[in-house]
């Protein structure tokens, strides 16, 4: 193994890229895993942090990678990181465009969209699953993001209104 | 290309107008400074309804097909659209425009951030900002889920459990998980009818 951050980097985003089926959100377990458990770059509650930033941030929710990066290895890491991301999905997206609309009625096009449907959900329920684990360390929290899920399903609410009425009660409560 | 009324797909393009470089870049540009939480809704107006580039159900198309593929949808969405209509150049410049300003402004954050991070007010505020986030990433599991398990049977549920629980509680890496469900669960949808 090579012991250069920024090959790392970019080695471990560019292999998640092409497995992230859902986008940003189906990949943050994988970041979790790879930044808190395996290489130790930061804590749960850093990822925390970043994933609120990324949140709020204007722009692809993906750019939590960007943070990542920063954190380990500074401008350039955030460089990598982020072309590591991007950059292979985009070339597959780009040959793809080409050609996919000739595959319209077939099978095996049908097939295959159907069938990553169940698991990309099932990625994106284990993110929640990872964000909550590392955003809630007490019952101020959970509560926070019990409620949160019930508004978020029962109506359409801009979510920065929901993250403004987040940070004012960990900002006034107990978290 | 010869035929100016037409994409390099072949399918004729029904919408009004064909965006030049510089437009592609700036239609990006606003997609990605106003799309908080998700860009997708103001991709949709900025495309559709203000600069008719693409009918509605063009656009559902080439956004099923970004999220179809794997990596970020709305970084796919934009080198889908800026090739269909300016080639490698549009998805280039559509794709700057939409990734430039976004890491400009998370890089300053993240400066403020390794200032300011141990501040304890800071902290308490990000840690409700990312309940709340994990609180809404549930909805968003739950309205995705909603439609899967009314239907009769199917192979889409435990095929979801399985990934969920390969990932979250067993810890197995993204790309173990995926190679081992995908194609089951494609097979599944391929034999169903």
């Amino acid at each position: 193994m090579n012991d250069s951050p920024l090959l790392t980097l970019a080695g471990y985003f560019a292999l998640l890229s092409l497995f992230a089926v859902g986008g940003a959100n189906a990949a943050i377990p994988e970041m979790h895993r790879i930044a808190v458990d395996v290489m130790h770059w930061m804590n749960d509650r850093q990822f925390a942090d970043m994933f609120a930033i990324a949140q709020v941030s204007p722009g692809p929710n993906i750019i939590i990678v960007t943070l990542i990066g920063n954190h380990v290895a500074g401008f350039a890491g955030a460089a990598v990181a982020t072309g590591a991301m991007c950059g292979p999905t985009c070339l597959v997206a780009f040959f793809v465009a080409r050609t996919w609309d000739r595959f319209k009625e077939a099978r095996w096009r049908m097939a295959m969209q159907a069938g990553l449907v169940p698991v990309s959900l099932g990625l994106i329920g284990a993110s929640a699953f990872v964000l909550a684990r590392s955003a809630d360390h007490n019952i101020y929290a959970a509560t926070i993001t019990a409620v949160t899920a019930l508004v978020g399903f029962a109506t359409r609410i801009n979510p920065l209104w929901i993250f403004a009425a987040g940070g004012l009660l960990g900002l006034s409560g107990r978290l | 290309m010869s035929d100016s009324t037409r994409s390099h797909t072949g399918t004729p393009l029904s919408a009004a107008a064909r965006p030049s470089l510089s437009e592609l870049f700036r239609a990006f540009v606003i997609v990605s400074v106003s799309g908080f939480g998700g860009a997708l809704p103001w991709a949709r107006r900025k495309i559709v309804d203000q600069k008719r580039w693409m009918t509605s159900q063009e656009f559902n198309e080439a956004f099923a097909l970004s999220q179809f593929l794997p990596g970020p949808n709305v970084v796919n969405f934009s080198v889908v659209f800026g090739s269909r209509f300016g080639g490698a150049p549009g998805a280039a410049v559509a794709l700057a425009g939409l990734m430039g300003p976004p890491l400009i402004i998370v890089i300053v954050l993240a400066i403020l951030y390794s200032r300011f991070g141990d501040v304890e007010a800071l902290s308490r505020i990000l840690t409700g900002i990312a309940a709340a986030a994990a609180g809404l990433l549930i909805a968003v599991v739950a309205k995705m889920a909603a439609p899967m398990f009314v239907k009769r049977w199917n192979s889409g549920p435990v095929i979801a459990i399985a990934a969920f629980i390969g990932v979250a509680i067993l810890h197995w890496p993204l790309p173990w998980v995926f190679v081992g469900l995908a194609p089951v669960s494609i097979a599944f949808a391929w034999f169903k009818r």
